[in-house]
């Protein structure tokens, strides 16, 4: 069957579809790194936008992982099933993914889930005039520490602090990724750690002791690393 | 001598990613030499490699074809990981990053003609050597245990052969029976490590074998995480764990491998499977190269060299250096600071400030992960600790299962970052 059938048949969709209310609160553990809605941007994750019958690893100017670019490869188009399949376990439909998700094990929090995603797949048209679910951004930082050009050579030597745990390829396995996320999004966390706002022990304690200037260079090193 | 490649190399896909590798030897080309292929020297290689980009000639001399990890076999004890799963080869090393990989014992150190030795015939030459041979058993630190009972009595603290000779014992044990461990007494490899492998033990016995008793002999008044730990026997294995400690006869102990017995304070008791874990010193090679001063091997902070040998650095467990825990993670933190020291003493490459970093997960029961950790600073005298944290006693069950997930990430992250898996 042809997965865009789902796009005209109402019924079929009906059959698994859930609550669209549910889902978009269900949506707030994507929202750190994936935006959805009108004005919806590439973030730590691509935009979820019309995903329904798209190919994965299809946004252009997104750097997808070498598992995700495989996937592709192998014919992988986002559907009800394939969506479903990924939100129960990500590495186990993308291995490698850098998806840091350990999924979803309820059937009818995934439906909800997915019901919510696919009112912004229906119908361009359909989405609603609302600012993108957006907000990784859980901490505020000033405009000058932002502004602060990191240097790449520096962040490679401090990101070997980074890579006893987290995989300099991205893959994530009980630890996120943190490879090739958007600088901005990587200084605001790692504030958020020095600051104590985000409470994990290990990055409040890793975090603590970076300057403004190492925080940048390591946010520089990983937003274009390999 | 030079060193043909091929003569070292026995197993087949070893073999073939060297010969892909890019023949970057050329006259001269400064030489590293790593003795050990740990979480210290498997990374200052593949760092040194990776960054110096073929203007380095890196050797990495290593017995094992196949290293399994002692970091996480514990899990391996309690049915948490497959043996598997804890071996790594050295193959991508060789192809991807091009470095020499010799699987033989570094046998000598001759300083002033600057190579090393080796068991197979032979000698490497090195511009900088970097020793990280983990550790060895001191003789006579229990009485009546030697190298020689390891098998009636196994130590299992290398990971491998030893590791899979102690489950199989414990499997073994009769309905009932009692599992004895002999800890080990201060500095040793991996702090929270025999205890961990007493809730390990204690999670496999619980399923298999529930009045089964676990007797820890244990020289020291305290030890890592103790509150955690004793928290967690208490909440997931009553009754089963009994520890002796200096005050009632844990530091008088002596065992009777033939007999399958060990004495405290002049006692005499039957056990049925006896783990044994010697006191500890550095790894022999660093001995024999004559840079250690009582039982470890003294090093400068800031680039861990030899506060012997300007020409050698030393890593990891075989290290005195100060603050840090003798660990995986310690030593894969400390070979980063000395590649990047290494590759500006030999290329003029920028050198930027030593900085350490340190976290052991132990893992108490199903789904019950803690986990204490710290930074550390270059002083002029030492590693110097900077911050730390640790586990609270009475964290909720989610917090707990996070930290083992989190600790499953972190093995697939030191592994990665050790031996450059894609």
């Amino acid at each position: 069957m042809f997965a865009g059938v789902a796009l005209f048949a109402a019924p079929a969709v009906a059959d698994v579809g859930g609550d669209v209310t549910r889902g978009e609160r269900l949506y707030e553990q994507c929202s750190g790194c994936h935006q959805i809605g009108e004005g919806a941007v590439n973030r730590i994750g691509p935009k979820l936008n019309l995903i329904f019958d798209r190919p994965a690893a299809s946004i252009e100017g997104f750097r997808y992982s070498n598992g995700m670019e495989r996937a592709a490869r192998n014919g992988l188009v986002w559907d009800h099933p394939t969506l479903d399949a990924f939100l129960e376990d990500p590495r186990s439909l993308v291995s490698n993914t850098r998806m840091s998700f350990r999924g979803i094990k309820d059937q009818t929090d995934r439906n909800d889930l997915i019901a919510y995603l696919r009112v912004f797949s229906d119908d361009p048209q359909n989405i609603p005039e609302a600012a993108p679910t957006a907000a990784p951004v859980d901490h505020e930082v000033a405009p000058e520490i932002l502004a602060i050009v990191g240097d790449p050579a520096y962040g490679e030597y401090l990101s070997g602090e980074c890579t006893s745990c987290h995989q300099a390829s991205g893959a994530a396995d009980g630890i996120p990724s943190i490879t090739n996320w958007p600088a901005s999004d990587f200084i605001i966390a790692m504030h958020a750690y020095k600051d104590g706002v985000r409470a994990h022990p290990v990055m409040k304690m890793m975090a603590g002791r970076l300057s403004n200037e190492e925080i940048a260079a390591l946010a520089a090193y990983f937003e274009d690393a390999k | 001598m030079t060193i043909n490649r091929r003569v070292f190399l026995g197993s087949v896909g070893v073999t073939a990613g060297i010969l892909a590798a890019p023949m970057v030897r050329a006259q001269g080309t400064p030489r590293v030499v790593v003795i050990g292929g740990g979480a210290g020297g498997a990374t200052v290689a593949r760092y040194i490699a990776k960054d110096s980009e073929g203007a380095i000639d890196v050797t990495l001399i290593e017995p094992t074809k196949a290293y399994y990890t002692c970091f996480f076999s514990n899990l391996y004890l309690g049915e948490f990981r497959e043996m598997d799963s804890l071996g790594h080869s050295y193959g991508t090393l060789a192809a991807d990053y091009g470095i020499n990989v010799v699987h033989d014992w570094a046998v000598g150190v001759d300083r002033d003609a600057k190579t090393v030795a080796l068991a197979g015939g032979g000698t490497v030459p090195y511009d900088r050597l970097i020793i990280s041979p983990g550790i060895d058993f001191i003789d006579g630190s229990v009485e009546g245990w030697s190298l020689a009972a390891q098998n009636a009595m196994p130590h299992a603290y290398k990971g491998g052969s030893q590791t899979e000779l102690l489950k199989a014992q414990i499997m073994n044990m009769p309905q009932g029976g009692t599992f004895a461990m002999v800890a080990p007494p201060n500095p040793y490899r991996c702090p929270p490590g025999p205890y961990e492998r007493v809730s390990m033990v204690a999670h496999l016995l619980t399923q298999m074998n529930p009045t089964a008793k676990i007797l820890i002999l244990d020289p020291k008044e305290k030890f890592s995480k103790q509150a955690l730990f004793e928290a967690g026997w208490a909440d997931h294995y009553a009754g089963m764990i009994e520890r002796i400690d200096p005050d009632f006869g844990g530091a008088d102990v002596s065992v009777d491998p033939a007999a399958m017995t060990v004495t405290v304070d002049g006692e005499v008791t039957p056990v049925d499977v006896c783990n044994v874990i010697p006191a500890m010193k550095a790894g022999h090679i660093a001995e024999v190269a004559g840079i250690t001063e009582g039982n470890w091997a003294p090093v400068n902070a800031a680039d861990m060299s030899s506060k012997r040998d300007e020409n050698i650095h030393v890593l990891g467990d075989a290290t005195q250096q100060g603050d840090m825990p003798k660990s995986g993670f310690s030593a894969n933190s400390q070979a980063k600071v000395c590649a990047n020291a290494v590759r500006g003493a030999l290329t003029g490459s920028t050198v930027f400030p030593a900085r350490f970093a340190n976290t052991c997960w132990s893992l108490i029961g199903t789904d019950d992960g803690v986990k204490v950790g710290a930074t550390y600073e270059a002083t002029e005298e030492k590693i110097a600790k900077v911050d730390g944290f640790i586990s609270e006693v009475g964290e909720s069950r989610e917090v707990r299962e996070a930290t083992y997930q989190e600790s499953i990430g972190w093995y697939e992250g030191i592994t990665s970052d050790m031996f450059g898996k894609a």
